[in-house]
C-alpha cells in the first residue's frame, strides 16, 4: 500500500468564465480523496456555452485511479451544464486513463433496476408463477409418460448403466443412515408407547403399537424423508450441474431427450430401491422395539412378537409398500424436474436443489394423508 | 457456389421475452460450405447457433434445413434432423459422468449397431484427430479446458455428420491448437464434404477457412454483410465491418 505523504486536496478558483480546478496532493487510495460534490459548483453552472473547467494538476503528487471518479464527475457535469473540459494541465497518462473510460459512451438502455412490485402485482405475480409451476408440472408428467410408452416398446434411450449405478447410490448407500433413523424412530414409538400405556396397565399393547406404526406410516414416511434430502436432492444436483454445463443442451443437440434419457432411469431405480428400503427400515424399527420393550419393561421378545402377530395384517404391509413406491415416484420426479428447471449458475443449482427436497417432502406429507385417507375409506 | 441451399434462415428474429437479441435474419448455407457468423461479443452469434441447432425457439421466422421447416417440425422429426449434426459449444459441454471414450461412443452407440470393437476403433481415431490418443480412460474433470474443447470437437464428429456447428472452437486454445483446429475444420469440409457453421470472432480463422461469412450489428440489430471476408474488407458494406474486420478500435463500438 503506498504511503500517504500528502493528503490530496482540490480547490476550485474562479477568473471571469474560466474557472480552474487545482488537485494538490496524493491521489491514491487509501488517502480519502474529496469528492467532486464537495466543491461549490454553482457558479460555474450559470456559465452555459461560455465557461471553460481547466484541470490544473501542477502540485499533484503521485496519482492512481482514485483520480478517475473526480474527472469523471467534472466530464459528466461539464456535458450537462454544456461548459468545456479542458484537461492539458493534468499528467498524460491519467489524460489516457480517462479517454478510455469515456470511449464508450454509458448505455442508458441497459439499466437492470426493477420497480418493486405492488401489493396486487405480487399477487399476480404469485398467481402467475404457480400456475407456470403447475403446466410444467404437467408437461413434465407427460413428457415422462410418453418416455416410459416409448421404454414399454423398446425405443426409449435410456442406458440400464445408469439405472444400475442410481440403484446403488440411492440403495445400497442409503443403508447405513436408514437403518439408524428406523432404530432411533422404534425406540421413539415403544417409549412413548410404554410411558402412556402403562398408566393404563396396557403396556403389553406397544407391540400393536410399533407394529402399526412402522407398517403403516413410520416405515414409509421416514425413508421417503431420508431419501428426498439423500437421493432427491442429488438428483437436483446432479441434474442441475449438467444444464449449467450444457450438457443438456449436448444431449438434446445430439438429439437424445433429457427427460427420456435421464429422469426413467432415476424413477425406475427408486421404484425399484424404495420398497426395499421401506421393508428392511420396518424391520428394523420392530427389532429396536422389541429391544426397547424388553430393556424397560422386561417384556419377553415372545410376547412381544406374539402382540405384534395379533394386531398387523398383510394389508398394514401393503400400505406401506403401496406408499413407498408412491414416494419414491415423488421424489425421483421432484428432484429430476427441479434440477431440469435450474438456471444456469452456481446459485441456481443450489435453490433448484433446496427446492427438490421440499417439493418431495411437501408432496410426500400430502400424499401420506392422501393414502391414508383412501385407505380408511376401504376400511384397510 | 452453385451448389443449393443446405440451410435456409428466412426472417428469423431472436428474442428473450420482450428484449429483441436480432430482428429479419435472412441468409442460407450451402452445401459443402465453410459459413462464419461473426460480430462483437454478445451480439447473439451464438443465440443464432442455439437456434439452427433447436435448443432455442425462433420469436419469429422460420429455419429450413433442406425443403423441411424444421422450426415447424415436431420432436420426432427434429431428433432426425438433429442426428445429422455435430455441435460443440464454447466450453466443450462433455458428459461428465462418461470418461472421453464414452462420450465420443455416445451416438455412435446410440444411433448405430456397430459392434463393440469397431466402435471403439472409431472413437480412438477420432481421438487422434483432435490430439488426445492416450486419454480414453480419462474424466473431463481430469483434463484441461483446452482439452475438453477438443473432445468435445471428438465427440461432435463421431456420426460423421453432414452439418458442423462450432460455436467459438479456438476460444481459450493455444495459437498452435487453434491452428490446427482450422485445419482440422478444412479437412472435415474437404474429405467429409461436411457443410460447416462456425461462431467466432477470431479474424485469423475468419480469413482463413470461411467461404462465406455474415457480421451480426448490434448497433441496428440484424445481419449488415454477407459474402466473403476478404472481399468484405477491400469493398466494406459498412463501417462497422469494416472496422471489426481491421481490428480498427479507435471509436466506440
Amino acid at each position: 500500500m503506498p504511503v500517504v505523504d500528502q493528503n490530496p486536496k482540490a480547490r476550485l478558483e474562479s477568473n471571469g468564465s474560466v474557472f480552474r480546478l487545482v488537485l494538490s496532493g496524493d491521489w491514491v487510495l487509501q488517502s480519502g480523496a474529496p469528492s467532486f460534490h464537495e466543491l461549490n459548483w454553482d457558479p460555474l453552472q450559470g456559465k452555459k456555452g461560455v465557461g471553460i473547467l481547466e484541470i490544473n494538476g501542477r502540485d499533484l503528487g503521485r496519482w492512481d485511479t482514485t483520480l478517475l471518479p473526480m474527472l469523471l464527475a467534472a466530464h459528466n457535469f461539464c456535458e450537462e451544464h454544456e461548459v468545456s473540459l479542458n484537461l492539458e494541465g493534468l499528467p498524460e497518462g491519467i489524460r489516457r486513463l480517462f479517454n478510455l473510460a469515456t470511449a464508450v459512451p454509458v448505455k442508458t438502455d441497459a439499466t437492470h433496476a426493477e420497480d418493486e412490485p405492488g401489493f396486487f402485482r405480487q399477487i399476480g405475480n404469485w398467481a402467475m408463477n404457480f400456475r407456470q409451476g403447475a403446466d410444467d408440472w404437467f408437461e413434465f408428467i407427460g413428457r415422462l409418460f410418453l418416455g416410459f410408452m416409448r421404454l414399454a416398446r423398446g425405443k426409449a434411450q435410456v442406458r440400464m448403466r445408469d439405472f444400475a449405478l442410481v440403484v446403488e447410490s440411492t440403495g445400497a448407500m442409503a443403508f447405513p443412515i436408514v437403518s439408524l433413523i428406523s432404530f432411533l424412530v422404534g425406540l421413539i414409538i415403544t417409549f412413548l408407547g410404554i410411558v402412556v400405556l402403562i398408566r393404563f396397565n396396557a403396556e403389553y399393547y406397544v407391540s400393536y403399537l410399533v407394529g402399526y406404526g412402522m407398517l403403516r406410516e413410520m416405515g414409509a414416511l421416514m425413508t421417503g424423508i431420508i431419501l428426498a434430502g439423500r437421493t432427491g436432492a442429488a438428483f437436483a444436483a446432479q441434474i442441475g450441474s449438467m444444464k449449467v454445463n450444457e450438457e443438456l443442451d449436448a444431449l438434446r443437440a445430439s438429439g437424445v431427450d433429457p427427460v427420456e434419457f435421464l429422469v426413467i432411469p432415476r424413477v425406475l431405480a427408486l421404484v425399484l430401491m424404495m420398497p426395499l428400503l421401506v421393508i428392511y427400515s420396518m424391520v428394523v424399527g420392530i427389532i429396536s422395539g422389541m429391544a426397547i420393550a424388553n430393556v424397560m419393561q422386561n417384556m419377553a421378545p415372545e410376547i412381544f412378537v406374539k402382540g405384534l402377530l395379533e394386531a398387523v395384517t398383510l394389508s398394514d404391509l401393503m400400505l406401506g409398500l403401496i406408499k413407498s413406491v408412491v414416494f419414491g415416484i415423488l421424489i425421483a420426479m421432484s428432484g429430476c424436474l427441479r434440477g431440469l428447471q435450474s438456471g444456469n449458475d452456481a446459485n441456481a443449482v443450489g435453490v433448484a436443489t433446496t427446492q427438490a427436497v421440499v417439493t418431495s417432502i411437501t408432496l410426500i406429507v400430502a400424499f401420506n394423508a392422501l393414502i391414508d385417507w383412501i385407505a380408511a375409506i376401504y376400511n384397510v | 457456389m452453385s451448389k443449393e441451399a443446405l440451410i435456409r434462415v428466412e426472417n428469423l428474429t431472436m428474442a428473450y421475452g420482450d428484449f429483441v437479441v436480432m430482428r429479419d435474419l435472412n441468409f442460407d448455407v450451402k452445401q459443402g460450405e465453410v459459413m462464419v457468423i461473426m460480430g462483437g461479443s454478445g451480439c447473439g452469434k451464438s443465440t443464432l447457433l442455439r437456434h439452427l441447432i433447436g435448443l432455442q425457439e425462433p420469436a419469429k421466422g422460420e429455419i429450413y434445413y433442406g425443403d423441411t421447416n424444421y422450426t415447424q417440425s415436431d420432436p420426432d422429426r427434429r431428433q432426425k434432423i438433429n442426428r445429422r449434426f455435430g455441435v460443440t459449444f464454447q466450453q466443450g459441454a462433455l458428459w461428465s459422468s462418461m470418461t472421453l471414450e464414452e462420450n465420443v461412443a455416445f451416438t455412435l452407440e446410440e444411433y448405430t449397431n456397430l459392434p463393440p470393437e469397431e466402435i471403439q476403433s472409431l472413437v480412438r481415431s477420432k481421438l487422434s484427430l483432435v490430439g488426445l490418443r492416450g486419454f480414453e480412460q480419462y474424466y473431463p474433470a481430469e483434463i484441461s479446458g483446452g482439452m475438453r474443447k477438443r473432445a468435445g470437437l471428438a465427440r461432435a464428429i463421431a456420426l460423421d455428420p453432414d452439418i458442423l456447428f462450432f460455436d467459438e472452437p479456438s476460444a481459450g486454445l493455444d495459437p498452435l491448437s487453434s491452428k490446427r483446429l482450422d485445419q482440422l475444420i478444412m479437412e472435415l469440409r474437404d474429405s467429409l464434404g461436411a457443410t460447416i457453421v462456425i461462431v467466432t470472432h477470431e479474424l485469423e480463422s475468419i480469413f482463413d477457412i470461411s467461404d462465406r461469412a455474415i457480421f451480426l450489428d448490434t448497433s441496428v440489430r440484424t445481419i449488415t454483410a454477407i459474402g466473403h471476408p476478404k472481399a468484405m474488407l477491400k469493398d466494406p458494406p459498412n463501417e462497422n465491418v469494416y472496422r471489426f474486420l481491421s481490428r480498427d478500435a479507435t471509436k466506440p463500438a
